[in-house]
């Protein structure tokens, strides 16, 4: 008999990946120029941990699903507007910053408190979800620390399979060095997986699933709890773009014999 | 006055890797740059005794250890346990480690048991004026930032590839051990082995000199209105084979073979380098049919010396980020590449 899952997938927003980013000075430190301005994706490996739950869920009936999310609540409706479309879930909104200077920690507890406040939040159930590394801070620290303060000791990163077995246990792929995989057998719930890609491709729009979502969404964005991020401790001495502009050269006039010798010579350099 | 701890694991021979001796690189040059600090180590493994004695001449004054069958696979409830009891038995206020998938999946769980921070993919450390400061990339290798932090024990996880690595040699060294009482729940996972691609099939080759990255080019119709996959199949493969490269490649040529088109079979989520894949450390990089600006580009920002082949002369993969362009159809050069290298 399979178990029904409560599956917490933690996600923020990220601006879109084509976007130009520039960072500035703020008062409260480094940020985005025209940050608010910038059109905002959800963060690429949470939305694979979002769809990998999705199905999970869908599978595994009883199961449910909840999107953590921290992020300017404006931003978040704009992202939700999309998101809700792909799969079901419902929205816990946290409204504070999304940015990469903010801090792992104090991100990490707001999102804990957030987590443990769900209504029914069965321990023996609770499968924590997120992306191994944000495409903002990219640290890959805050989801372990949220881990930490639910007293998850299984905890995952890097994760491309979950394979959930009638027995309860879970069987598990991560990404280790050299382009391979560690599987591990868990035990069962609770657990943290930090996603990498997984299997999954995205999900198309469903307008359908999109207006049960909006049911749910668009109160959790006018409850959405503020949440600030002092950075305590924290101080950024210079962020700035890299300077590796390179003079490139243009060979044109070639021959594919020609190109070919050069390249193997630099090869074997 | 800061205490070091300079943080490894054995691997499964019992040796040290050389992320490892990377970590106590950065690890010696902060006791070196803070006047009155100290440098101690830490082990994890099943038996860490010769991983200790083979960096026996080294600076560190103390060499803590955790050892057992327990500590053999790396696990995050018994991983964890171990570094958090050196941690504390170290009293280190500064905790150094490779980011290796190992240490990776701990060390920021352990710096929140702790009551400190942590910082991760940090490829430069240093000290001035008693004040450690660290360079790490922000928004996937797209800005970079210089941080301090006044919070301690401060966790610094270094990415493997960015450092020298330390060159100490072997002696005799004590080292101390430390009890980590584990309970069941410590055990509720076991690792059950690696799945790797067999040895001929495996394209992603972290230690390789070159770096190749295919991009979605590969898969276009041709100047004869023909896609020509087969090929280009062929081409890649022969070249990998032949030239012992590490196999890149762009996200809109591995979306496609995930979206289950049979594009290039071989190429996987774990090939993908740039905005949403990895960004590997190669001395060299080639890249053939990629395109792209800026946010495709992160995935070949640390490879030291670049070319491209390109159809197009302008294109923003290449132009400004390469040192040579070859404006050339890729399919042709590189028949004639890998003809040379098999003479």
């Amino acid at each position: 008999m399979s178990i029904a899952y409560q599956i917490v997938v933690c996600g923020s927003i990220v601006p879109d990946p084509l976007q130009t980013l520039e960072p500035v000075a703020s008062p409260t430190g480094p940020a985005l120029k025209n940050e608010m301005m910038l059109p905002a994706v959800l963060d690429p490996w949470a939305g694979h941990a979002l769809f990998e739950a999705a199905n999970l869920a869908k599978n595994t009936p009883g199961s449910k699903v909840w999107l953590v999310s921290l992020g300017p609540k404006a931003k978040l409706q704009q992202v939700m507007m999309t998101v809700a479309q792909k799969v079901p879930f419902e929205l816990v909104a946290l409204d504070g910053p999304a940015s990469g200077f903010t801090d792992a920690t104090e991100t990490a507890a707001a999102l804990a408190e957030a987590i443990q406040a769900i209504p029914g939040l069965d321990k023996s159930r609770l499968l924590v979800f997120g992306g191994w590394e944000s495409a903002s801070r990219g640290a890959g620290a805050t989801l372990q620390m949220v881990g930490e303060r639910l007293g998850i000791l299984d905890q995952f990163q890097g994760v491309d399979q979950l394979t959930a077995n009638a027995d309860g246990s879970l069987e598990i792929l991560e990404r280790i060095e050299g382009g391979k995989h560690q599987v591990s057998k868990c035990a069962g719930a609770p657990a943290l997986l930090g996603w990498a890609t997984g299997n999954l491709p995205e999900p198309k729009n469903n307008p359908q699933v999109g207006m049960v979502n909006m049911r749910t969404v668009m109160p959790a964005l006018q409850k959405a709890k503020p949440v600030k991020l002092a950075g305590a401790g924290l101080s950024f001495t210079s962020v700035a773009l890299p300077k590796q502009l390179r003079e490139t050269q243009v060979v044109k006039d070639q021959s594919p014999d020609e190109i070919a010798r050069a390249i193997v010579e630099w090869i074997k350099q | 006055m800061e205490k070091i701890l300079v943080l490894l694991h054995t691997e499964t021979d019992g040796s040290l890797a050389k992320p490892a001796r990377e970590a106590m690189h950065a690890a010696a040059a902060l006791h070196q740059a803070l006047a009155g600090s100290q440098y101690v180590v830490g082990l994890v493994g099943e038996n860490v005794q010769a991983a200790a004695n083979s960096i026996g001449a080294g600076p560190a004054t103390k060499y803590f250890g955790v050892s057992g069958a327990d500590f053999v696979q790396p696990r995050y409830a018994t991983d964890a346990a171990a570094v958090e009891a050196i941690c504390r038995a170290a009293q280190a206020t500064v905790v150094v480690a490779a980011a290796t998938a190992r240490w990776a999946r701990v060390l920021s769980g352990v710096a929140q048991r702790l009551g400190g921070c942590a910082d991760t993919h940090v490829t430069e450390v240093a000290a001035a004026d008693g004040k450690i400061s660290l360079h790490r990339w922000y928004y996937r290798q797209r800005m970079e930032g210089t941080l301090t932090r006044a919070q301690r024990p401060w966790i610094i996880g270094i990415d493997p590839g960015s450092q020298a690595a330390c060159g100490c040699g072997s002696g005799t060294v004590t080292v101390e051990p430390v009890a980590v009482p584990l309970t069941d729940a410590a055990k509720r996972t076991t690792v059950t082995g690696l799945r790797e691609p067999k040895a001929d099939a495996q394209t992603i080759r972290p230690d390789s000199p070159l770096l190749f990255v295919t991009g979605a080019g590969w898969t276009k119709k041709q100047a004869d209105g023909q896609a020509h996959v087969a090929e280009a199949e062929k081409l890649i493969l022969d070249f990998l084979k032949k030239s012992r490269a590490s196999l890149g490649s762009s996200k809109s040529l591995v979306d496609l073979s995930g979206e289950g088109q049979s594009v290039l079979p071989f190429l996987s989520h774990l090939n993908q380098v740039g905005q949403t894949g990895a960004t590997p450390r190669h001395a060299k990089g080639l890249s053939t049919c990629c395109h792209g600006e800026e946010p495709h580009t992160v995935g070949w920002r640390f490879i030291n010396e670049r070319r491209a082949i390109s159809l197009d002369p302008n294109c923003g993969w290449a132009r400004g980020k390469a040192d040579v362009l070859y404006v050339a159809d890729a399919f042709k050069v590189m028949t004639k590449v890998n003809e040379l290298l098999s003479r």
